[in-house]
């Protein structure tokens, strides 16, 4: 069994095979290199084995979406990557992405088209929350987390950037856990500090980091576990709540990471 | 003789309406300094402007500023009904002239519009209010100096004063009726009538005296209101409507395509490009040093701005005591098109002052603070979209200046070289997949 689980197949093999998966899964660079969120990538990999669901990485040939650079001003290397990647998309003939970065997710479904690619593309919460719809996952009940306190911190690149606040709140209802929400939530959620390409540089002076700011108030809300949808949201957090010494009681967690621990994975 | 009133009154219009032509044209030629927004018209942009500035959907996000903020907005808009009495009395040489065609319903109109202008000055006096006694921490900040301040309590008084000028002369008109048959009844009108008691036992001399005073206050006040506001943040009762017309309609997420951009990398690439026959287009200069530089929707933003300090109190790098403020963004830019503006209209060198929007307004560093979290435009109650200016500048400090911060140049090369912003190797890309099959 765990055999299949941890199957990862790759586009170029399926490609030699003849064979099209009906989903690529859009790793990012932080699910490929990020340790922490290796794991997201791993968890969200066993849950597509688990459905049964037909899909592919592009292992070696995927690169970064250019999503820092574009925020950062470097409009040429954005446009070098997206054209790239495009023209690799494009060869294995891809129709539908699903991401578990939003930051992925934004650029390949709304600025690649511009630059010729047409993809169908989803972000990890919301293929979650079809599987859910669909009693794919997640419907066991008293699972481990029936009853627990859990907050979601929203991403901006979900939230307001692509207007998507219920898909990752209806993910953690089907846990059967509390959602707590934060004072700042959904439109008026409060930024991790990390977007924009601040992931990639120190703040700017200020009297506070942005980070430590989201973290004071997700853990005001008293829940156990800050479920996260965004890789640079989970770093911002996880860093926040290390920097108010409540790592012993407060964990910083993905979506993809608590529906594949409630179905055993 | 009888006619010198009358003739005064269309000569104080026509003054008025040259220097709010002047003035139109002037701010018109600045938003124009921009370049073509490429925003075309749908029915989208009709049903954002319906409901985001006629509807006001965004204000409610805030219950109280939104509720008083609308007290003057209809106000506003019903009360000029009467001006439209105003200007037909003063160039006919009437008085009321509504007043015996309507009979009783003309006495129902004046007492909305008495209980709309008391509506107006209970609001003015809580945004005073707010604004000077509980000092709002938004209407604070360091960009909000000497004159925005005193533009924002300017506003709010002169209106006060003109509602006031309303009701006296309502308050004395009522008065002199009773002692000239020749004035028009109009029946009691309910909030002048508690004024009453300040003018009862004038003499009638005295009482027309302060009605025509009031009335020419009022209707002075206004022309000379309509003139202040184009100087003033408080153009957003105008430009509120074209500009949430003119709103981003696409997804907040998605940056604005550079399709100069786009030629060359194809080119660069091999590929075949769209306009492949045509000579390259000229281009100026990539991203935004200077006004010219953003999209004449940009500027039209700036002049929108009523400075309400929603976008920069939502701002999570302003809070977090970064020197971004998305507001001073926009007045900067407003400051700086006016600026431009007027030396052009002097003969001067406009643009090639020698100064620059990046630079002598905004710092590199405000604009380093942005998370790109689009907490301003998700706020701003008439869609003004500061993010799509600093982003815009950022494209100038790396394109055409490579003076991105250090880290950042770091981050452009690691995805150069190993396609990911991480000093990570390429190879190590599919690390987590090996270490998952090992598991198994």
């Amino acid at each position: 069994m765990s055999d299949i689980l941890n199957n990862v197949p790759v586009m170029a093999d399926l490609a030699a095979k003849g064979e099209s998966p009906e989903i690529l899964f859009w790793v990012g660079c932080a699910g490929s290199f990020d340790d922490r969120y290796k794991k997201v990538t791993q968890a969200f990999v066993k849950i597509l084995n688990k459905v049964g669901i037909s899909f592919a990485v592009l292992g070696p040939e995927e690169t970064c979406t250019g999503d820092p650079a574009r925020r950062a001003g470097n409009e040429f290397l954005f446009q070098m990557q997206a054209v790239s990647n495009i023209q690799v998309l494009d060869t294995y003939n891809v129709k539908k992405i699903v991401t578990a970065c939003p930051h992925c997710f934004n650029t390949i479904k709304n600025e690649y088209p511009e630059l010729g690619g047409n993809y169908e593309v989803i972000h990890h919460s919301t293929y979650l929350q079809q599987l859910i719809n669909e009693g794919k996952v997640g419907l066991k009940g008293g699972g481990e987390f029936k009853g627990k306190k859990i907050t979601y911190h929203d991403s901006c690149y979900l939230g307001r950037a692509n207007n998507i606040y219920e898909a990752p709140r209806e993910v953690l209802a089907a846990l059967d856990a509390e959602l707590i929400e934060m004072k700042r939530c959904k439109t008026k959620g409060l930024c991790c500090g990390a977007g924009g390409a601040q992931m990639f540089k120190d703040a700017e002076p200020g009297n506070k980091e942005v980070n430590v700011e989201r973290t004071e108030e997700a853990i005001e809300t008293g829940a156990s576990i800050v479920a996260s949808a965004c890789p640079f949201c989970m770093t911002m957090m996880r860093d926040g709540v290390k920097s108010k010494n409540k790592e012993e009681s407060v964990v910083v967690m993905d979506l993809a990471e608590l529906i594949a621990k409630n179905e055993g994975l | 003789m009888q006619y010198i009133s009358q003739i005064i009154f269309l000569l104080v219009v026509a003054v008025a309406a040259y220097f709010l032509y002047q003035r139109i044209s002037r701010i018109r030629k600045n938003i124009f300094l921009g370049k073509p927004s490429g925003r075309t018209a749908s029915p989208e942009r009709w049903k954002t402007m319906l409901l985001v500035a006629l509807g006001q959907k965004k204000m409610f996000k805030r219950i109280v500023p939104a509720f008083l903020h609308m007290l003057i907005y209809v106000g506003f808009l019903v009360i000029n009904l009467e001006v439209l009495e105003f200007v037909i009395d003063g160039i006919a040489g009437t008085h009321r002239i509504f007043a015996p065609f309507l009979g009783g319903f003309y006495t129902v109109l004046i007492n909305v519009f008495e209980f709309l202008a008391v509506g107006v000055m209970f609001s003015c006096i809580m945004f005073l209010i707010r604004r000077n006694v509980v000092k709002v921490k938004r209407f604070q900040g360091n960009e909000m100096k000497k004159w925005p301040t005193l533009d924002a309590n300017l506003i709010l008084v002169i209106e006060i004063v003109l509602m006031f000028a309303i009701l006296t002369m309502n308050a004395t008109d009522m008065l002199i009726q009773g002692q000239d048959e020749h004035y028009a009844q109009t029946g009691t009108f309910f909030f002048s009538g508690l004024l009453v008691p300040l003018f009862e036992g004038m003499q009638l001399s005295t009482l027309i005296f302060v009605e025509r005073f009031a009335w020419w206050f009022h209707i002075l006040g206004i022309l000379g209101f309509a003139v202040y506001v184009t100087y003033s943040k408080h153009l957003h009762i105008a430009l509120a409507f074209p500009n949430t017309w003119y709103s981003n309609l696409n997804p907040k997420g998605q940056m604005e395509n550079m399709a100069e951009v786009t030629n060359e990398v194809k080119m660069m690439l091999g590929m075949p490009t769209e306009n492949a026959n045509e000579p390259p287009a000229e281009i100026a200069r990539f991203g935004a040093k200077d006004v010219n530089d953003l999209s004449w929707v940009n500027i039209m933003n700036a002049y929108s701005c009523t400075e309400c300090g929603r976008c920069t109190d939502n701002c999570p790098a302003n809070m977090t005591g970064k020197k971004l403020s998305p507001r001073k963004i926009m007045m900067d830019t407003r400051d700086r098109a006016e600026e431009v503006g007027a030396s052009l209209a002097k003969g001067g060198k406009g643009l090639e002052d020698g100064k620059s929007l990046l630079g002598d307004f905004i710092t590199k560093e405000e604009i380093n603070a942005c998370t790109s979290c689009n907490a301003c435009v998700e706020a701003c109650p008439v869609n003004i979209d500061p993010l799509a200016i600093i982003l815009q500048m950022r494209r100038y400090v790396a394109m055409e200046e490579s003076g991105s911060p250090a880290s950042w140049n770091s981050m452009f090369q690691n995805v150069e070289t190993n396609f990911a912003p991480w000093k990570f190797p390429p190879t190590d890309r599919f690390k987590w997949a090996e270490e998952m099959e090992s598991k198994s």
